[in-house]
């Protein structure tokens, strides 16, 4: 993975001395809160509801063994021992001192890390698919495009105080695991006829409250002009989006109510004109990159069977691992999703434990998913045992992923200042309701999304089944969704009708899912059963 | 109107007072103008031989089209005085530097101290933009 250079180091110090100087700006007065908040926001420094919350970026997902570490250790020290892994493969701590701030900043330094850009109107961290490098259909690994993005986007001076923040996701396989078209700009890696590795641009998707499916703008753009076009995107955006109203302010808005085509052809006259203007760095720099991503050495001719004797294991292989492009390896998942948990939550221990066996197991490696699991990248299938169940003796072994009970939650009115209902007490119901008499096997593959405000961090428009927490009259409420997807068949789902209490809700999914297990046909999954039959089954049965 | 703090410039400051950009094509004899967030730079681009200089107004810190119209009008050229005025505060200086700005007209005024810390906190640069500084990856592969 990649590695800094003495001037990657000297940016990231640099950064941890700026914060440190706001902060006693803050501290002795001389900033006010509102002039303070854009600063403390691009270094991922939130006021919530109880206390600040610090998000740590995690670059397109990947970490190595000694950064998880450290954000173990940086729960117990900072914060009350635990972290929460982000849809953004980021990790947030819930309870940080606004004095303790730079000090983490600093601690973070040290394992090549930082929270910069992690909030604020501007180009946040950049995610990826957490199986890059790893899944056998990729075309190339996405991430050093999206590192080459990365450094091109930090501290960027033109784009700092954007219309409203911007989101970057970069794939290079024809399954997105990585919600592509649901962002600012989706990067997919293509070829050409020529055979020639280029990127094609999607611009103005995203949830929130008008989700949108981004649409193509450019086909195909060369290796040499990526950054380029990415400035012309951003360029026309900082100019025109719309600054008068905060929620009609992302790209997708921009890109909306001129069209796609007038906005294409507004980025491509920028393109044009910025050519000339010198800001691609060399394909070198390109390369350069690349060699940090090179294949770990694997071991030619590893054993290519699995011992399933454990029934137990069985299952988990079957649910939570992936084929790998080495033979005798795997892509392992461990779902941050036990039954009746907080989704995306571990524990220092946790934490401390998966650095430890990645280093054992997995060439150092680990990732964020935006599901808010953590995936042991290459693992040899005759470790996987072992892995297992070092991983389940610590409650990590959970054999659920992409199931129900893998739930994605926003941390809703348990800790968000937006918030209009609780998000993580629903998930816990669901996942325990469908846990028991093996009702979760029997659906199978079904994503369920909730989030507590219309702002859908919980990506609830991109659930198979999605749920919104509002607020009605006082008293929270949750609307179902049915339909959407964020993988390559991008959909946003649809509002069934009136919305239910905390219970109401949980019995509304159940009734939604026993319409999918009485009318599938082969193979069907939930979403396919819902988009063959429509909504009007599911809404006879859950208003019945 | 408040009054320029920070200059990096060694020629005499032009007195003439600015005109809006949409009086500007008109008035043949002014020297200089005010770009305020809506305005488009690139209609400046026909005059730039005879401007002097450019006050790009920030009436709000977090309205950022200023720094693009700076980029634009240093990308097509233009040498003359670039100065922001409004809503400036420490933590924008560096950033404004890099798009082509050369004087800082802040409403309230800077700590200098704390305005020196800032511009000079960055060893490098990732971006190559409208200073003449290297990016990172230019020295890389110097």
């Amino acid at each position: 993975m990649y590695k800094y250079d003495q001037y990657d180091h000297a940016m990231v110090e640099a950064r941890v001395a700026e914060f440190r100087d706001q902060t006693r700006r803050r501290l002795d007065g001389s900033l006010t809160e509102e002039q303070f908040r854009p600063l403390r926001l691009m270094n991922g420094l939130y006021l919530q509801l109880h206390a600040y919350m610090l998000r740590v970026a995690v670059p397109y997902g990947t970490l190595n063994s000694r950064q998880m570490r450290m954000l173990g250790d940086i729960a117990d020290k900072y914060d009350r021992g635990y972290g929460h892994f982000t849809t953004r493969q980021n990790i947030q701590y819930n309870w940080i001192k606004l004095e303790d701030a730079p000090d983490i900043l600093a601690d973070l330094a040290t394992v090549e890390m930082h929270a910069i850009q992690t909030s604020g109107n501007c180009i946040r961290n950049i995610s990826s698919d957490q199986y890059a490098g790893a899944a056998a259909d990729e075309l190339v690994d996405p991430r050093p495009y999206a590192e080459l993005l990365r450094q091109w986007s930090s501290f960027h001076p033109e784009f700092t105080y954007l219309p409203r923040k911007f989101k970057i996701a970069v794939i290079a396989n024809e399954t997105d695991r990585a919600a592509m078209r649901l962002h600012d700009i989706g990067i997919k890696l293509v070829k050409n006829d020529a055979g020639e590795v280029g990127a094609r641009f999607y611009v103005g998707g995203g949830m929130g409250r008008t989700p949108m499916i981004a649409p193509m703008i450019r086909e195909f753009v060369p290796l040499d002009q990526l950054v380029t076009y990415a400035e012309a995107c951003l360029r026309v955006y900082n100019r025109y989006g719309r600054r008068d109203n905060k929620y009609k302010a992302r790209i997708k808005i921009l890109v909306h109510e001129i069209g796609a085509e007038e906005y294409t052809r507004q980025v491509e006259e920028e393109f044009a004109h910025l050519l000339g203007q010198g800001v691609e760095p060399p394909i070198a720099e390109l390369e350069r990159i690349m060699a940090f991503f090179a294949d770990p050495p694997f071991e030619a001719g590893a054993a290519g069977e699995i011992d399933r004797s454990d029934p137990d294991f069985a299952l988990w292989v079957d649910r939570n691992c992936h084929e790998h492009k080495q033979a005798g390896y795997v892509i392992a998942t461990v779902s941050l999703k036990p039954v009746g948990g907080i989704p995306g939550d571990a524990s220092a221990d946790q934490i401390r434990l998966m650095a430890d066996l990645a280093k054992e197991y997995s060439f150092d490696e680990l990732r964020v998913t935006h599901a808010q699991n953590i995936v042991f990248p290459h693992v040899r299938k005759a470790d996987l045992y072992t892995l297992w169940q070092k991983l389940d003796t610590a409650g990590l072994g959970t054999a659920n992923l992409d199931l129900i009970g893998d739930i994605i939650a926003c941390p809703g009115l348990d800790y968000c200042s937006l918030a209009n209902a609780r998000s993580i007490p629903i998930a816990q119901k669901i996942s325990e309701r469908f846990a028991q008499g093996g009702k979760e096997d029997a659906i199978g593959e079904l994503k369920l999304k909730i989030s507590g405000c219309i702002n859908a961090c919980g990506h609830h428009h991109a659930g198979h089944i999605g749920i919104l927490g509002v607020d009605k009259k006082g008293v929270e409420n949750y609307q179902l969704l049915l339909g959407g997807s964020e993988a390559e068949d991008t959909s946003l789902g649809r509002i069934t009708g009136p919305g239910f209490d905390e219970d109401g809700i949980v019995d509304a999914v159940e009734k939604a899912t026993d319409v999918y297990l009485a009318q599938r046909k082969d193979g069907e999954r939930f979403l396919d059963t819902y988009r063959r039959i429509g909504i009007d089954p599911f809404k006879e049965a859950i208003y019945e | 109107m408040s009054d320029t703090q920070l200059r990096f410039r060694d020629d005499e400051p032009v007195a003439d007072p600015a005109v809006t950009v949409d009086s500007f094509g008109d008035q043949s004899n002014a020297a200089a103008v005010r770009i305020e967030p809506g305005d488009d730079a690139r209609d400046l681009l026909p005059f730039l031989d005879r401007l002097k200089l450019v006050e790009v107004n920030f009436p709000v810190f977090g309205d950022g089209r200023g720094y693009s119209a700076a980029r634009i009008l240093r990308e097509a050229g233009y040498t003359g005085e670039l100065r922001a005025v409004g809503d400036v505060l420490i933590d924008q200086l560096a950033a404004m530097r890099r798009c082509g700005f050369d004087s800082f007209a802040p409403e309230a005024p800077l700590d200098p101290a704390d305005a020196e810390a800032a511009l000079a906190r960055w060893p490098d640069v990732y971006q190559s933009a409208a200073d003449a500084r290297a990016p990172i990856w230019a020295k890389r592969h110097g």
